[in-house]
């Protein structure tokens, strides 16, 4: 699950991790008054308004439309409220979201933390994964932060440094002390630092995040390291356990078809296809969407029906994928192990009765425990159902239809 | 022989009472496994499906010596479980429980390392010897006897291939569903080992999935073999969009070597036959072996 980056920094406060302040308004005149509050609590002329969506190159991106990028700052109170009233409402298009773009409720109005004082600023990189090989998480850092990282790994890996951490004795603090040696931070900001690298480790465990990435890591021109933006992934697996994180989702930055599959337990991901698929198990999915394109078609989805394929499921799944009008033909492969093929079958006579008129070819491949039964049940009902055992059968029905 | 489990291994059912562990094991007990009791806390001095019950898994071995156990703990628990049936010296832990938290995995696999515990899963159907002993949740009767050895990521896809093999003439000697967590307990390099070593397995498919680096690793290992058994090899996901989490957690396609392509490239450049379809996989592996 994501998390907007002002919901990902109010969590990283609780944490004691210095963040970039602001607040987060779903009106102009709201953001206007955000301005004149955090001008008062802080001191600066200027703020920053960005726009709070699940995608990154926000400050690149534009408001479809306008020339309104993602991220601006205002140096008035009637500026930021200007921006604001650009940016909400409007569709912000960035090299993440494609060219849909993706739709902003929300501006974090935030502190200028860019102001000038006694020492140079600097941007850095910082994030916390999972190294999967290693089976430990590894915080990798740059000292060349506010850039697109990949870049900046492929054309200079030399300036990405990792730092493993033993799953049994945590973060060391010698280790925190080479991040900000490393980063080249000196006295207050290395102290900082040090401070910094620690509790965001703590952030990241106590939080079961999947991924925390810092870009950019601040040092402000008086020694002050803070995080500037953050992007947080939780693990999926871990929300039943951080019930209050669960509450966060933002299910409006989610794709509905999605969102509605979820409901049904239905694991689905829309593609750009014209062939459905109803498949169970994740592997066989995959396997399946590729058998597809290797029959000339392309997959529209990915969609695991689990280990409980019944008739509520099947109809469920049907209605998701007709629910796209790219879809030319939809391939059902199951392959019954504990669930029975006759059963699914049932199912898929149910629905298709259900749904009443399907335009599309169906293609049923059943195979396992119950199989042939399975077979004769969808050959007696009637329906313009094509049934296949074997997955090559599958595959050539699939050729003829998308043919 | 065959590898992991045979006829001769004591299975002790972890989560025995609970739903799924009471479904699966009465599937194992017909499929004629040795399964010698288990584990529910609180429930120890009991009987379930006529085997006795224990309160610990450290009992559970102590009374009837059981050297194997599965594990059907929800997600929440199961990585206790694990490290329960590992420090009670239990040789091989089978965990079919999905959605175990990753931090959880994290702190488990260190825990085994100072074990000899050999962990397969999380998230996997399990292992099955054909004709002698199922420890998973796999439909047993699609596995025929035979001499190929099959590693795969997935369940329904490990099915599949057996299915095929058994279509194309030949049979299985033991099938490994090695989980599709971003971490899981034995690697497919681990599991193609162990059958390169198994004089009853001639030949082996090897079915991976985008996300990870392990099929490269297990290519490459290959490829350094001297005596060398015929390798048949598929990757399911040539057509998943980057970034997406397509079901298991850890087919995410993220780095350079872990899409479709680039791990069907290496495999293919260390000499496993590998076949863009899964459809051609028993196919494959006949005309391989009648060569």
């Amino acid at each position: 699950m994501n998390l907007h980056e002002y919901q990902a920094k109010e969590l990283l406060k609780k944490y004691n991790v210095p963040v970039q302040e602001g607040i987060p308004v779903d009106r102009a005149d709201a953001a206007e008054e955000a301005y004149k509050n955090l001008k008062v609590q802080f001191g600066n002329a200027f703020a920053v308004v960005k726009a709070q969506i699940h995608a990154g190159g926000r400050g690149k991106g534009k408001i479809q439309g306008t020339e309104q990028r993602g991220v601006a700052v205002g140096k008035s109170a009637e500026e930021v409220k200007q921006i604001a009233s650009n940016i909400l409402g409007g569709t912000l298009v960035t090299i993440q979201t494609g060219a849909a773009g993706k739709l902003v409720n929300k501006v974090l109005v935030a502190q200028d933390v860019y102001y000038p004082g006694p020492n140079p600023i600097k941007e850095f990189y910082l994030s916390i994964l999972l190294d999967r090989g290693r089976g430990q998480n590894v915080i990798m850092y740059s000292t060349e932060g506010g850039m697109d990282i990949e870049e900046v790994a492929h054309n200079t890996p030399e300036k990405i440094f990792k730092e493993w951490v033993h799953p049994g004795g945590g973060l060391q603090a010698f280790q925190a002390r080479k991040i900000a040696f490393n980063l080249g931070l000196k006295g207050e900001a290395f102290k900082n630092c040090v401070k910094f690298v620690t509790n965001l480790y703590n952030a990241y465990v106590g939080l079961d995040c999947s991924m925390l990435e810092i870009n950019p890591l601040f040092k402000t021109s008086d020694e002050k390291i803070i995080a500037v933006d953050c992007k947080m992934n939780l693990d999926d697996n871990s929300l039943m356990r951080h019930p209050e994180l669960e509450a966060m989702r933002d299910i409006s930055e989610e794709d509905p078809t999605e969102v509605e599959a979820g409901k049904f337990n239905l694991n689905f991901v829309k593609l750009d296809g014209n062939v459905g698929c109803m498949v169970n198990g994740a592997g066989l999915a995959m396997a399946t969407m590729d058998m597809i394109k290797l029959s000339g078609g392309e997959p529209a989805n990915f969609l695991d029906v689990g280990g409980t394929a019944n008739a509520t499921t099947v109809e469920a799944g049907f209605r998701i994928i007709l629910k796209d009008p790219k879809v030319k033909a939809i391939l059902i492969n199951i392959f019954g192990g504990i669930v029975r093929c006759d059963r699914v079958a049932q199912g898929v006579i149910d629905a298709y009765k259900s749904i009443g008129n399907i335009e599309v070819p169906i293609i049923v491949r059943l195979q396992g425990t119950n199989a042939e039964e399975a077979k004769k049940l969808i050959e007696e009902s009637g329906l313009k159902v094509q049934s296949a055992i074997l997955l090559s059968e599958a595959a050539a029905l699939v050729g003829k239809a998308v043919a | 022989m065959s590898i992991l489990v045979n006829k001769q291994s004591k299975i002790l059912v972890q989560g025995f009472t609970g739903t799924e562990g009471t479904f699966h094991a009465t599937q194992m007990i017909e499929y004629g496994t040795n399964v010698v009791g288990g584990v529910t806390p609180n429930k120890g001095g009991t009987t379930h499906l006529d085997r006795p019950v224990f309160n610990t898994v450290a009992d559970a071995v102590k009374e009837t010596g059981a050297n194997v156990s599965i594990i059907f703990v929800p997600p929440a628990f199961a990585a206790d479980a694990i490290m329960e049936a590992a420090e009670a010296g239990i040789a091989l832990v089978v965990c079919i429980t999905e959605g175990i938290p990753v931090q959880d995995m994290v702190k488990a696999k260190l825990f085994l390392q100072s074990t000899k515990t050999r962990l397969i899963g999380p998230n996997c159907p399990g292992v099955i010897t054909a004709g002698e002993c199922k420890v998973g949740i796999m439909p047993g009767f699609v596995f025929k006897k035979g001499k190929i050895g099959i590693v795969s990521k997935s369940g329904t896809l490990t099915y599949e291939a057996s299915d095929q093999v058994a279509k194309a003439g030949l049979g299985v000697s033991t099938a490994v569903g090695i989980g599709g967590d971003p971490i899981i307990g034995t690697t497919t390099k681990e599991a193609l080992e162990l059958f390169m070593n198994d004089p009853e397995t001639e030949a082996i498919v090897m079915i991976g999935e985008i996300g990870g680096g392990m099929e490269a690793e297990a290519a490459r290992w290959y490829k350094e073999q001297k005596v060398k058994k015929p390798v048949v090899g598929f990757i399911a996901g040539q057509t998943a969009p980057p970034g997406r989490r397509m079901g298991h957690a850890g087919a995410i396609i993220g780095g350079a070597e872990d899409t479709a392509e680039a791990k069907m490239a290496i495999m293919k450049d260390c000499g496993i036959t590998v076949v863009s379809s899964p459809a051609d996989i028993g196919a494959t592996m006949a005309s391989i072996i009648k060569k």
